[in-house]
């Protein structure tokens, strides 16, 4: 058995959170993949200050991640009205279509 | 202070009045429809302004509150005022455009109430709760916002690139608190600042923290390398919607970067001073380049938005009382001049439409030579001739950059300050030497001409007294220095 550290938290956290980004930016299907990256990178900051709190015994940074968890909420579902509002108006949430504005 | 009394909430009063006057405003919105926006978007002015009368009546000096989490200071006080300001001048020359538009949503003037809000709460932040949870209010409203024109595809776009890549520097900040929180071991500004000057050297953990919470902000102020969003989004949006964009979030993300570099990381001054010298660099280059080729007028707005928070940082970069003074003033003088210029921009219509081409502006001094002159004045403003009060707002930026040895710096901001005259030039050569069009629709817009003027007076009458603004905004930045 391996010894499970904090830095094996914060790796995996890292991790996520990179994917997350990388998420955003090499997506090219459609807008719902980049509000799942949206969300991972937040649960990644979670993992970090859960991982953190423990090891520093002290709350705050669960009451932070409550927090971060309940304002993701709203942010997918205000991410997700202004997505079905594009849809209605172009007929398409592919992320190459989202280009009509540019120079 | 421990215990809940009325002394203990008390210096939130503007904040807790302006949220439980929304969500009154909001049941009143549901309960008359749509028809009343004309009236629910002035009893939202009346209330902004209320709730501007509590910050000044508020004692300004610093107090802690709700466990450390608020704080209010004479210079979150001072930013305050003027966001609430902002908020005011955008609101009420929207209000008439809202119908023209045909987008009267009960809804616009209590979303712009919430962003105003959150812009107050992340202001008076003293730990990095506070800051999140006012950042995000004022993000939400704001995307929603964006994208309130619904069966508009471009404002829809707009809402869509605003709300990813605001919510990737939400990301990024939160990434850099928990960093902070782990490496710093608080997220509280003084305990992260009592921290940092108990210790011999700084964990990389803790830098890198510090780094993705600036990255986050910078998305938040448009500095250059984050910039990507600025025009997309400022073209895209309904005007008076780009108007408040470029008046008021600005102000208040500077304030809250500003508090965040001498507050909690104050003892890494060296290591941000470098962060936010390429800012500082690279939003006056793309902001003065980038603008030389633009068409649109709100997408040249946007560049020179950029352009301005790249003057701005330099204040910062400097790092004194009277370079954040310097900051101070010219957020304040930018905030006014573009008001002045979406006042004007959001009266110009022709055939019901509103225009934003800057070929349309052809020949607007013999159609329109009113508002013409008044365009000319501030666009001469922005470019920072004397004797109107976009030089002084230079002047002092370039001054404090100087007096901190920051001569680099310094020389770039002359240059592009330069380069960027061009394209303020241009748009007043096209109104006054160019062939005239037919003339632009009369509309009545009287709170449209009241903030124009307003603006026009600052613009023209700062030169007499300039020491009001420039004391009181030192005196401010004053607070910083103290508490640190």
């Amino acid at each position: 058995m391996i010894d499970v550290g904090m830095m094996h938290f914060l790796v995996l956290a890292a991790l996520i959170f990179t994917i997350g980004i990388f998420g955003i930016f090499l997506n090219r299907k459609n807008v719902i993949v980049i509000l799942m990256s949206i969300e991972l990178m937040l649960l990644a900051v979670n993992i970090n200050f859960v991982t953190f709190s423990a090891y520093l015994g002290d709350l705050t940074g669960q009451v932070f991640a409550i927090f971060i968890l309940t304002v993701a909420a709203a942010e997918a579902a205000i991410g997700l009205a202004i997505l079905v509002v594009f849809f209605r108006n172009r007929g398409t949430i592919a992320v190459e279509d989202i280009s009509e504005l540019k120079g | 202070m421990s215990e809940l009394s009325l002394a203990y909430i008390m210096p939130a009063l503007p904040e807790i009045f302006l949220a439980l006057a929304s969500m009154a405003l909001l049941i009143c919105g549901v309960l008359m429809g749509n028809r009343q926006t004309f009236t629910l978007g002035w009893l939202t002015v009346i209330t902004l302004a209320v709730a501007g009368l509590l910050v000044l009546g508020l004692d300004w000096t610093r107090t802690v509150t709700f466990n450390g989490l608020f704080v209010i200071d004479g210079f979150t006080a001072y930013v305050k005022m003027f966001v609430i300001l902002g908020l005011i001048a955008s609101l009420a020359m929207s209000i008439r455009y809202l119908y023209q538009e045909q987008m009267a949503r009960f809804e616009y003037p209590v979303l712009v109430m919430l962003a105003g809000l959150g812009m107050m709460i992340m202001i008076s932040s003293n730990h990095m709760l506070t800051l999140y949870l006012g950042l995000e209010l004022q993000s939400l409203a704001l995307y929603v916002l964006a994208a309130i024109r619904r069966n508009h595809a471009r404002a829809a776009e707009a809402g869509i690139k605003y709300f990813i890549l605001g919510a990737l520097a939400s990301g990024m900040l939160l990434f850099g608190m928990s960093l902070v929180y782990g490496f710093g071991g608080a997220l509280g500004f003084e305990a992260i600042a009592a921290h940092l000057d108990g210790l011999e050297s700084v964990p990389a953990g803790l830098v890198v923290g510090l780094v993705f919470i600036l990255v986050g902000m910078a998305f938040k102020i448009s500095a250059v390398p984050f910039h990507m969003w600025t025009p997309d989004v400022y073209q895209g949006a309904p005007t008076s919607v780009t108007a408040l964009f470029a008046i008021v979030p600005k102000l208040a993300g500077m304030a809250i970067l500003i508090r965040l570099l001498f507050e909690p990381f104050g003892a890494l001054t060296a290591d941000w001073q470098q962060i936010i010298w390429v800012l500082a660099a690279g939003s006056m280059i793309v902001g003065a380049f980038a603008g030389l080729v633009q068409g649109n007028i709100k997408r040249l707005l946007a560049y020179s938005s950029i352009g301005n928070m790249g003057y701005a940082l330099i204040g910062v970069v400097a790092a004194t009382q009277s370079a954040i003074g310097a900051t101070l003033v010219y957020m304040i003088i930018y905030m006014v001049m573009t008001a002045g210029a979406f006042a004007a921009l959001l009266m110009l219509r022709r055939d019901g439409r509103g225009i934003s081409d800057i070929a349309d502006f052809s020949g607007l001094s013999k159609t329109n030579p009113v508002l013409a002159y008044a365009l000319a004045a501030i666009m001469f403003s922005m470019s920072g001739i004397p004797p109107l009060a976009g030089f002084f707002g230079k002047f002092l930026i370039f001054q404090a950059a100087v007096a901190s040895g920051f001569y680099v710096l310094a020389v770039i901001g002359v240059l592009t300050s330069v380069v960027a005259a061009y394209y303020y030039l241009k748009i007043i050569k096209v109104m006054f030497f160019d062939e005239p069009q037919e003339s632009c629709d009369k509309i009545a817009a009287f709170s449209k001409r009241i903030v124009l003027l307003c603006a026009i007076l600052f613009i023209m009458l700062f030169i007499f007294w300039p020491d009001v603004l420039i004391e009181t905004s030192v005196a401010a930045a004053s607070s910083l220095f103290v508490a640190g």
